[in-house]
């Protein structure tokens, strides 16, 4: 019998709470019936918030589970705690949109829980295996969410492209998995560091395996965390899903997916650094290129959303790509911020409606300051800082982004940087132009109801005051970055 | 020894040949039939490695389940099967042309010597002796341990897909008229029966009330 070593059950104790939450909600939904879908929505975002204060309250210091094939450590902390509030404020923003558009089925709440449990088990993944299943799970949950509104041509489109393009990259992913561990005899991720920094057991012959696993593996990543080229995905999906879903997509699992590209480039392949250098510098460069100029032609507001979050991952990975704690430091401050910036964006666009029917079009939101000045001034702040203009959010993100390139010599993408935001902040600007100087179309409804205002508020200030009160941001970002090189 | 080496080329050659028939036999019937004898040869290879669960588990979830299961789709789904096949011969020169390119490539890297292909002595789970612990025993013993939380997980995957499945397809038809069993058993002799008393040559009326 074969003890296992070191189990340790409490480390794993919010994930462990959240599934157990999903099954009881799921139960509960099936005996009790759709009319239950406010009530669970409710509960779900619940479940996530005591599974938030579970993360928060757990020691700091660096513990694995299960002999190892899970670990908790101050960057598991920060990051699970960003994803968690993203992945509650969408549940909670789309409770509105689910009642009118007859999306009221009780599963919606469920799967969003069940992808949160897949995203933390992602950022805790400490071995191979671990990172695949999490993976799995999120994505598996995903896939049903983006066809969600399954008599709706386009969901439906949505959901089998993002499917059979996802098993795609889960295929590169296991290949991947397969080479690394050929080639270094282990799945964890420590073991594989140790192999890794002796040259790998096989000679020379060891880090040419290795590299082409790490290959494979940075394609499924990039394409989870939609960076080109492997993007092609994310203007359909983001257009076709069901918008609370699509808010969800920007806000909880892109942050999942970068986690876990932190952790395992600077976790086992830490010693490849010059190697996987060069990808993540093309990545980034060619995201930062695409999402700035590909987004100018769009004129749908969800697409657009797509093409502005392939930029912002590139911008993100900007940081990723100095490979220095103040690049890793500049990506979490980054994400944190394009999270609010996002989550107020799209609650924006849940609360484009006319005439009780959303509509989609940049161009409905002409005119907007008349019809609207609060909900016109709240949209202009978030494209503003998405624009990366000062002294928004979206500005100090982009700034510790640029000077940790910049410290690591890596003089060229910074620069290519601070042009594609130039070319970014056209189409940002274009929309807040076409709110306050253009004739007014047909009004959108009002009142654009609580959840939504609140939503809408909180983001807001948070966008406006970043500047005054950084700190809590920047030291959380410090030590999360600090853990990851021991 | 012999015997060994000549079991194994025949369940290899069987299973290639079978692989290649699944391919292009023009009866997908046949094709399915194929693959089950290539599983079921492939069974005979784990068999001879010593990994008798592994075989095992090859006939009764892919012979046992998803063979038949295609079994079922073929017969069933009124696919052309030939129509999806009509431009193999179109491709062929530029699908073989590629393959052969791949194929010099890896020739030249395993010929070059840079990729000295030895693999590590160390594995994260390391086989017991078979003759100390069986197969089955020994993957059981890790599964439920080591990896339980993998084990889990994937339970929870296998959740999600099918909560997916119901999502995506499950519709509540109207009109179904569904068994009360509830209403059944509640239902007393004395509300639904009437007994009548019928006078000889008059016949009996019925008036419901």
């Amino acid at each position: 019998m074969t003890e296992l070593a070191n189990p340790n059950y409490l480390a794993a104790l919010p994930e462990m709470f959240l599934a157990a939450a999903a099954a009881v909600l799921l139960m509960i939904g099936v005996f009790v019936g759709n009319r239950s879908t406010t009530a669970l929505t409710l509960l779900s975002a619940l479940a996530m918030a005591a599974a938030f204060i579970m993360v928060l309250v757990a020691p700091d210091e660096r513990a694995t589970a299960f002999g190892g094939l899970f670990v908790t450590d101050t960057f598991s902390t920060f990051m699970k705690c960003l994803v968690l509030i993203g992945a509650s404020v969408t549940l909670i923003m789309g409770l509105g949109y689910v009642k009118r558009e007859g999306m009221a089925r009780f599963e919606f709440p469920v799967l969003i829980l069940f992808a949160s449990v897949g995203m933390l088990m992602m950022i805790s993944a400490n071995d191979l295996i671990a990172l695949y299943i999490g993976l799995e799970l999120q994505s598996l949950s995903l896939y049903i969410l983006a066809a969600f509104r399954r008599d709706a041509v386009r969901s439906s489109e949505a959901g089998l492209k993002y499917f059979v393009l996802g098993a795609l990259s889960s295929g590169f992913l296991l290949y991947g998995c397969s080479m690394v561990y050929g080639f270094t005899g282990a799945t964890n991720f420590e073991a594989i560091a140790a192999a890794v920094a002796s040259g790998g057991e096989a000679g020379a012959a060891g880090p040419i395996g290795i590299l082409i696993g790490l290959v494979f593996i940075a394609v499924a990543l990039a394409f989870k965390i939609s960076a080109v080229p492997f993007h092609m995905w994310t203007p359909d999906v983001y257009e076709g899903a069901p918008t609370p879903v699509t808010a969800f997509f920007a806000a909880a699992p892109k942050i999942a997916a970068m986690a876990l590209l932190l952790r395992v480039f600077l976790g086992p392949f830490q010693e490849l650094v010059e190697q996987w250098e060069q990808i993540i510098l093309f990545v980034s460069i060619a995201s930062m290129a695409l999402g700035a100029l590909a987004a100018i032609g769009q004129t749908n507001i969800k697409r657009l959303m797509a093409y502005s979050s392939i930029g912002h991952v590139g911008y993100a990975l900007v940081g990723l790509a100095a490979g220095t704690p103040e690049g890793v430091r500049g990506v979490i401050i980054y994400l944190t911020i394009y999270m609010v910036m996002s989550l107020g964006a799209f609650s924006c666009i849940l609360a484009m409606r006319q005439k009780g029917q959303m509509v989609e079009q940049i161009s409905d939101l002409a005119g907007l300051s008349k019809t609207n000045p609060l909900m016109a001034f709240s949209f202009a702040v978030f494209m503003f800082s998405m624009a990366g203009i000062p002294p928004l959010a979206g500005f100090f993100g982009k700034l510790y982004v640029f000077l940790a390139a910049i410290d690591a010599g890596l003089y060229g993408l910074a620069i290519v940087g601070v042009l594609t935001s130039v070319v970014g902040a056209f189409y940002y600007i274009r929309i807040v132009k076409l709110m306050y100087f253009d004739e007014p179309a047909a009004p959108l409804d009002r009142p654009i109801g609580v959840e939504l205002s609140v939503v809408l508020a909180g983001t807001g200030i948070v966008t406006v005051l970043f500047f005054a009160y950084p700190t809590p941001v920047l030291i959380g970002a410090q030590a999360a970055a600090a853990s990851l090189f021991p | 020894m012999i015997i060994e080496t000549i079991v194994f080329y025949v369940f290899a050659v069987v299973t290639v040949a079978a692989g290649v028939m699944v391919v292009v036999s023009r009866n997908p019937v046949h094709s399915v039939l194929f693959l089950i004898l290539a599983f079921f040869s492939s069974a005979g290879l784990f068999v001879l490695m010593g990994a008798e669960f592994l075989a095992m588990v090859l006939i009764i979830v892919y012979v046992g389940a998803v063979a038949v299961l295609f079994l079922f789709v073929v017969m069933m789904l009124d696919i052309n099967f030939s129509e999806l096949r009509a431009g193999f011969f179109q491709y062929l020169p530029v699908g073989g042309v590629v393959g052969v390119i791949l194929l010099a490539e890896l020739i030249l890297v395993f010929a070059s010597g840079a990729a000295d292909i030895t693999l590590p002595k160390t594995v994260a789970s390391p086989t017991p002796p078979a003759d100390v612990v069986s197969n089955t025993e020994a993957l059981g013993n890790i599964l439920y341990t080591r990896y339980a939380y993998l084990f889990q997980a994937a339970g929870l995957v296998l959740l999600v897909a099918m909560i997916g499945a119901i999502v995506l397809t499950h519709r509540r038809r109207v009109g179904v008229r569904r068994q009360r069993i509830a209403d059944q058993v509640a239902r007393d002799p004395k509300d639904v029966i009437e007994l009548k008393d019928v006078k000889p040559g008059e016949g009996a009326s019925w008036k419901s009330d």
